[in-house]
């Protein structure tokens, strides 16, 4: 019997507006870490990644600790050890990962987000929403960031992402 | 009339467009108003109410008489302020309120009816017969009066909302705001500064202003280029700061493609969300005017906008112009008019002590009594000692004195106080949290106190935030101080105007106080003063004047009505931008959704989701026909249907088993691993709050499942319970809802379904649940039912599901069943009688539901306490029933129960049915539903009436479960 094909949310190609692309990535592996209470150390040192404070990011090598919520942080990148003293949920079926990167991209982003992303830095990330849908919002450095959210809404996503970029495009149009 | 040399305007480059259907000439830098004066065209609009024809009478956003309709290829725009409105090419407007042109006008027959429609006349008049209100008085009355028209279409331009952070905003690029911006910026601050002109610059781009030495003008340009070289600056034109919200959050409306010809994807306007962790309010003053009779003529205007049209656009709204104010703000006016070629017939001054002006004829003590020229200003009659003269002029200009700008201020319940030397209201310190406010908004009205204030503001500002701002020299300018004699309406016969837009005058206020309403807020309301589309800008001040003098009472203690956002009109399509249509929520889709819609399913919104109706056969005509086909198909070999839409909670932990016994009613901690339970949920107050399985995955591994449209609701629930109750409880949970993709396959062919998926018969009893690999991929099992047949849901990560979904749908088809969708499915659980949020709507117990014994007796749960209260069960209680109708008729959820025999009123309504559909299995309609003591009532005919649809049966009421009640099936 022939395996399953997996598919992406989107499957559409990227797109370029004033310089800022939106693309969708592909499906990282993303696992939902909720430590049990007073564990949060002993899963940073099981997993050799600090704990993330909020609205933080630690990495090592490959492996990134985001945090998402009240005691609970993604592992992406990389496979969570068993035996954990935490919960430990695969969610990399859960989101969909888009990135934008550009000149315009924290302005793309202002449309959408009601955060200040002026100056946000690798290490930073931010549960927060995209418009009405729901964010884990990770800046990447210089103008790029990546942009989880639900894979059921990935259309509603591309759309309002892609409409901001229209309209800060014809804003940048007439500035030139 | 345009005056040669002055102005901002580009004369190279020259713009045409037209006004009522005629093609006029104008400038790019041009407003709508300024052009329409450089065309000599006076009359722009008729009023609200008795149709005068009426023309421009200030120069900036708070006008009341210049409104216009604007049309462009997709919009139709109301009440356009020209004043506001930037000429581009091939701009098209149109007067308002005006039947059938604006010189000639039917309706201004209600001016000659003036003295039988003063306030309060509709509400006198119209009492009798009350019947006619609706149909009759208010569709003409609306007709009559009124503003602009709508196009009746959806307004499919494009528009924008967006966020915006900084140290301080700014708001106004006068004086005050510039010196505020630029110390701030100096300071390293990060500033937005708002300004709502297509320029910065405020009164110092009209007026005649000297600054270090430079014109205003320049000083403004110097200005700009330091704070454009800055980069911790964002200047913000064309932007009204509209309202002030909580915690430093302020709403503005940015003109971003209103000037402009449209082009694609470009804003009409973007509405700002601005967080500032500081702000100055520099908004400046409004002049304001004096009533006197007739004082709405065209022609008649505010005399601080003509410096600001002849300096600003180069155009003059007449040539002979007459000046009237009770302070020395027009002196400089005069003097500015006549260096430009114009003549100044006269200066009006009330003050007996006014000061002379060299080479104009000044009037002191002398008051204008009344301008004469229906369709444009041709004199006035001054009184001046104890005699009348008449004064031939053009253009009449009036200042009544300045009010500051201080409607920001008020957004958050601040009172403003009233200042006796200056005769108008001034904010108080601390109105708004972080809030300065500075220059005229604050009282000071010159240009030295207005640097002085903005520079103070933003200092104090940036010291609350931790910032020391170093020393800097002050700019050197005219600091002459205000003076004036309070004047707000000429005593005299004839009527006078107090608010323009709303067509208000003296005499309507006045009344009101007679007539009891002496209140402000009852005199708003009854005359409708500053009611108007400026909400009263012009008109608030001096109306509550001439209330107070009426009343015998002082103006502080009249009071004013309240200012309340938005500061200026706001387009709900700029508040709603992107939220038309399908933009109004976001979309969720199935993985199936492409697969489903490739076979012609109409989808159906569950919450954001969408599921399909049905999955219409050729020759199907109704969608009746396809679900009962499928209905049959599911009970007699095997259907597919997507499931995914449920709510899937991962529990785990050691503490989970007990988390769980604590939110279900009944116990799970005894459950075996590899098995499913169903549970109940109840809220806090004891009514049902969800239903679904959860399934034991592992020793510490849970697996909830949730209603569709509950599962945010539960997750919700259980963070607080988890929180609030059993805080440090070795527990957690995930929603992992989006990570599976589950498929239920029902019907007495399932089992054969499922092993030809998995390559091998599952081995599950009822209620059991495995981890399985579908075609490569690890999957989990599950052998539960929601249909009554022997069911199974197949779970994969969710990005196999569609190839799942297609593979179990060609398998199915083959043995003869295929794809049901949610009409089916409905009936389905409606001939089993299982429960949806049709049933556990928020009002029931589980005592009503018929499972009151699924609330544990062994343990404590959330809503046990709450449910055992007196009437939450027992006979008086609405209770879930069938309902099988003895005729062949259809049923309607949302109908009401009644005994036979008993009047139909409210009182004898025994219950109400929720769910209804038409079941083949039986081959008749039935409902579920609740009726009052129903359990004991099985066999009993009562009445089903639903009086919006027409619908009156007798039914039966049976058990709720109409299909194979003992369960033989689905344990097969």
């Amino acid at each position: 019997m022939p395996d399953l094909i997996a598919k992406s949310a989107l499957g559409l190609p990227p797109l370029t507006h004033a310089g800022t692309t939106l693309m969708e990535s592909a499906l990282p592996q993303i696992t939902a870490i909720a430590p049990f209470p007073g564990q949060t150390g002993a899963v940073g040192d099981a997993l050799g990644l600090a704990f993330p404070a909020p609205n933080r990011v630690t990495e090592a090598g490959d492996a990134r600790l985001v945090w998402a919520g009240r005691d609970l942080a993604f592992l992406i990148g990389a496979a969570a050890p068993d035996g954990l003293p935490a919960s430990v949920t695969d969610q990399s079926d859960g989101w969909v990962a888009l990135t934008l990167s550009g000149a315009r991209a924290v302005d793309v982003l202002a449309r959408l987000v009601p955060l200040d992303l002026r100056g946000v830095q690798r290490g930073q990330a931010f549960r927060t929403a995209l418009n009405h849908l729901p964010l884990v919002l990770m800046a990447e450095g210089e103008g790029a960031f990546t942009l989880l959210t639900f894979r059921s809404m990935a259309r509603t996503a591309w759309h309002e992402i892609s409409d901001a970029m229209e309209k800060v495009a014809a804003r940048t149009a007439l500035v030139q | 009339m345009r005056i040669d040399g002055r102005g901002r305007i580009d004369r190279t480059r020259p713009v045409t467009f037209r006004f009522d259907g005629r093609v006029f000439a104008g400038y790019k830098g041009d407003t709508l108003a300024s052009a329409l004066i450089a065309n000599d065209v006076r009359v722009v609009g008729r009023s609200f109410k008795y149709h005068r024809p009426r023309g421009i009478l200030t120069a900036g956003s708070e006008e009341p008489n210049a409104l216009v309709e604007i049309v462009g290829p997709a919009n139709q725009t109301p009440n356009t302020r020209a004043t506001v409105q930037e000429l581009f090419e091939g701009l098209v407007a149109r007067s308002q309120n005006r039947w059938p042109s604006l010189r000639f006008d039917a309706l201004e027959v209600n001016d000659l009816a003036a003295p039988f429609l003063s306030a309060g006349f509709y509400y006198k008049t119209f009492m009798w017969p009350r019947r006619f209100w609706e149909g009759l008085y208010e569709p003409v009355i609306r007709r009559a009066a009124g503003l602009g028209s709508l196009s009746g279409r959806h307004d499919e331009g494009v528009y924008e909302k967006a966020w915006a952070h900084c140290d301080l905003l700014v708001i106004g690029a006068g004086p005050a705001g510039l010196m505020a911006a630029l110390t701030a910026a100096r300071a390293g601050a990060d500033v937005i500064l708002a300004d709502e002109s297509s320029e910065p610059g405020g009164r110092l781009l009209s007026d005649d202003a000297v600054i270090d030495g430079l014109s205003g003008a320049d000083w403004v340009a110097q200005v700009l280029a330091e704070l454009a070289s800055l980069p911790n600056v964002r200047l913000m034109t064309r932007t009204t700061v509209t309202g002030v919200y909580d915690d430093g959050t302020y709403g503005a409306l940015e003109r971003v493609g209103l000037h402009r010809r449209p082009r694609p994807n470009l804003p009409r306007e973007c509405f700002w969300r601005i967080v500032a962790k500081r702000s100055v309010l520099a908004a400046g003053a409004l002049e304001r005017g004096i009533a006197f009779q007739d004082n709405d003529r065209p022609g008649v205007m505010l005399a601080s906008s003509l410096p600001a049209y002849l300096n600003r656009y180069g155009v003059v709204p007449g040539q002979k112009v007459t000046l009237f104010a009770n302070n020395d703000s027009v002196r400089a006016t005069a003097r500015s008019l006549m260096a430009a070629g114009v003549t100044v017939a006269a200066i009006i001054d009330p003050r007996e002590d006014a000061p002379d002006e060299p080479g104009i004829t000044v009037h002191k003590g002398a008051q204008v009594k009344r301008a004469r020229g229906r369709m444009g200003l041709r004199e006035v009659l001054v009184r001046v000692g104890g005699r009348e003269i008449t004064v031939e002029t053009d253009c009449l200009g009036v200042s009544g004195g300045w009010n500051p700008s201080l409607h920001l201020t008020c957004h958050m319940n601040g009172r403003p106080r009233w200042s006796d030397d200056l005769a108008a209201f001034v904010p108080v310190e601390g109105a708004v949290p972080g809030m300065l406010v500075a220059g005229a908004a604050n009282g000071s009205f010159s240009t030295h106190g207005c640097l002085a204030a903005g520079t103070q503001a933003a200092r104090a500002s940036l010291e609350a935030l931790g910032v020391t701002v170093g020393q800097a020299d002050l700019p050197q300018a005219d600091d002459a101080p205000y003076r004036i004699a309070p004047l707000w309406a000429v005593p005299g016969k004839g009527r006078a105007w107090l608010d323009f837009a709303n067509d208000v005058t003296v005499k309507d206020v006045t009344q009101s106080a007679q007539e009891g309403f002496r209140s402000v807020e009852h005199m708003k309301r009854y005359t409708t003063q500053g009611m108007a589309p400026d909400q009263g800008k012009n008109s608030n001040v001096a109306a509550l004047a001439v209330l107070a003098d009426a009343t015998g009472r002082g103006i502080p203690e009249t009071g004013t009505t309240t200012f309340r956002p938005p500061f200026a009109p706001v387009s709900i399509a700029a508040m709603g931008a992107g939220g038309r249509g399908e933009g109004f929520a976001p979309q969720r889709f199935l993985t199936s959704d492409q697969a489903s819609r490739d076979r012609g399913a109409p989808m159906v919104e569950a919450g954001l989701w969408y599921r399909p109706g049905y999955f219409p056969k050729p020759g199907e005509r109704t969608w009746r026909e396809a679900c009962d086909r499928e209905v049959r198909m599911v009970r007699s070999s095997v259907g597919v249907t997507d499931v995914s839409t449920l709510g899937k909670i991962d529990i785990q932990g050691p503490d989970a088993g007990r988390f769980l016994d604590f939110v279900y009613t009944n116990t799970f901690s005894t459950l075996p691993v590899g098995k499913v339970r169903y549970g109940l949920m109840l809220r806090e107050d004891g009514h049902v709050l969800d239903d679904g399985t959860c399934a034991r995955l592992g020793q510490d591994h849970w697996l909830m499942t949730t209603t569709t449209a509950a599962a945010g609701l539960v997750m919700r629930h259980l963070e607080f319970v988890s929180q609030a109750f059993c805080a440090g409880w070795q527990v957690r949970f995930v929603s992992v809802t989006e990570a599976w993709a589950q498929f239920a396959v029902a019907g007495p062919l399932a089992r054969d379904l499922v092993a030809s998926a998995l390559g091998h018969a599952p081995d599950l009893p009822f209620m059991g649940c495995a981890h399985v690999v579908v075609q490569g991929i690890a999957g989990r099992l599950f052998r539960i039912s929601f249909s009554g047949e022997e069911g199974y849901e197949l779970a994969v990560p969710t990005r196999y599901g569609e190839a799942l979904f297609r593979d179990l749908t060609a398998r199915a088809e083959t043995m003869g069943g295929g794809l049901y969708g949610m009409e089916a499915l409905n009936v389905l659980r409606i001939e089993k009688g299982f429960i949806t949020h049709a049933e556990i709507h928020g009002r029931t117990t589980a005592f009503d539901i018929g499972m009151e014994k699924m609330v544990s007796g062994k343990k404590d749960c959330i809503g046990k306490a709450a449910a055992a209260r007196p009437g939450m069960t027992g006979p008086a209680r609405e209770q879930m029933v069938g309902l099988v109708p003895l005729t062949d008729d259809v049923l309607t959820a949302g109908a009401h129960l009644f005994a036979q025999g008993v009047d139909l009123t409210r009182e004898h309504s025994a219950g109400y049915v929720t769910s209804v559909g038409y079941s083949p299995t039986l081959q008749s309609h039935l409902a579920l539903g609740f009726l009052q003591n129903g359990r004991a009532r099985h066999g009993e005919t009562v009445r089903l009436v639903d009086r919006l649809r027409g619908v009156d049966v007798l039914c039966r009421v049976s058990d709720p479960v109409f299909h194979d009640p003992k369960g033989e099936k689905l344990r097969a």
